[in-house]
């Protein structure tokens, strides 16, 4: 049998070869991970050309966007990271319990996350910045709104399907299907998260600082 | 991932840059700075930030070099990307 072929039957699994080592569920990862860069960098870059083609619709850090509010969310998508790698870090050493205490704080941060952007739209849209916004609507359309939402709404989205894998994650987890040599789910849902955390350390940037 | 290899990286000192890295952001961006410099100093913080998330939170420091290299196959496709949106500007 060849290493490609054990790669093939052992779906979740890390077999120690692979193909170059990399087993084909992390590859299959890594490369999807990848198309997410190229939809990421479509956005952001359509939002800085934008808002540097037409900086007067657009308002500057602070005046619309709640920067405190936004930091400390950003900070608790961070420790979202730290849990998840110590998560990992745990079912590689064969600690159970750790891997789902770790597991149920990462989801506890996720979920946070989303209820604190959920809480932003709506403290927005009752201040009436809405995607449509007459505010910041410039020759051809609503930019400022539409921008803003699309960019971090496709985050958020993502967030969200994040805290949907770990629950899942945890709940194979509770079953004890994991283990030292079997951790592929787990991996797996930690380079999505943090690559998750990745793009919004980024976007965080562009959208709320710059 | 040969993490396994390899001692664990420090997570939660890397926890704490991130966690400087983000206050120092947020600093920069309220400050009175000139617009450029400002721009400039939270691009390079940023992309700090990102490297590092990657190369130790994605244990990409401890992949292989075919990973590696698969990884930065974006980077050209992005550049080609923002010269051709540039264009509209």
């Amino acid at each position: 049998m060849t290493s490609q072929a054990a790669a093939v039957e052992l779906p979740g699994r890390r077999p120690e070869t692979g193909v170059e080592g990399v087993y084909t569920l992390k590859l299959g990862m890594w490369i999807f991970l990848l198309s997410e860069v190229m939809f990421f960098t479509s956005l952001i870059g359509t939002y800085v050309i934008l808002r540097f083609a037409h900086p007067e619709h657009f308002a500057e850090p602070g005046e619309v966007l709640s920067i405190e509010l936004t930091a400390i969310n950003t900070f608790v998508l961070i420790c979202s990271s730290v849990t998840m790698v110590k998560a990992f870090a745990s079912l590689q050493h064969g600690d159970q319990a750790g891997l789902k205490k770790w597991l149920l704080a990462t989801i506890i941060l996720g979920t946070t996350f989303v209820g604190v952007q959920v809480y932003e739209y709506i403290h927005l849209i009752e201040e009436g910045f809405v995607p449509m916004t007459e505010l910041y609507r410039a020759e051809g359309g609503p930019l400022y709104g539409s921008t803003f939402y699309l960019m971090t709404g496709f985050h958020g989205t993502h967030v969200t399907i994040g805290v949907l894998a770990l629950i899942f994650v945890l709940t194979k987890a509770m079953r004890g299907e994991y283990t030292p040599q079997s951790l592929g789910g787990v991996e797996i849902v930690g380079l999505y998260w943090h690559f998750v955390d990745l793009v919004w350390i980024v976007l965080f940037t562009i959208v709320y600082l710059i | 991932m040969s993490i396994d290899n390899h001692t664990h990286p420090p997570y939660m000192k890397i926890f704490g840059i991130l966690a400087v890295m983000m206050l120092a952001k947020v600093l920069v961006g309220i400050s009175d700075l000139p617009k450029g410099l400002s721009i400039g100093l939270l691009i390079l913080i940023s992309f700090s930030s990102a490297l590092l998330v990657a190369l130790y939170y994605m244990h990409l420091r401890f992949e292989t070099k075919k990973l590696w290299l698969l990884a930065f196959i974006p980077f050209p496709l992005v550049a080609i990307l923002i010269l051709t949106v540039i264009q509209e500007w």
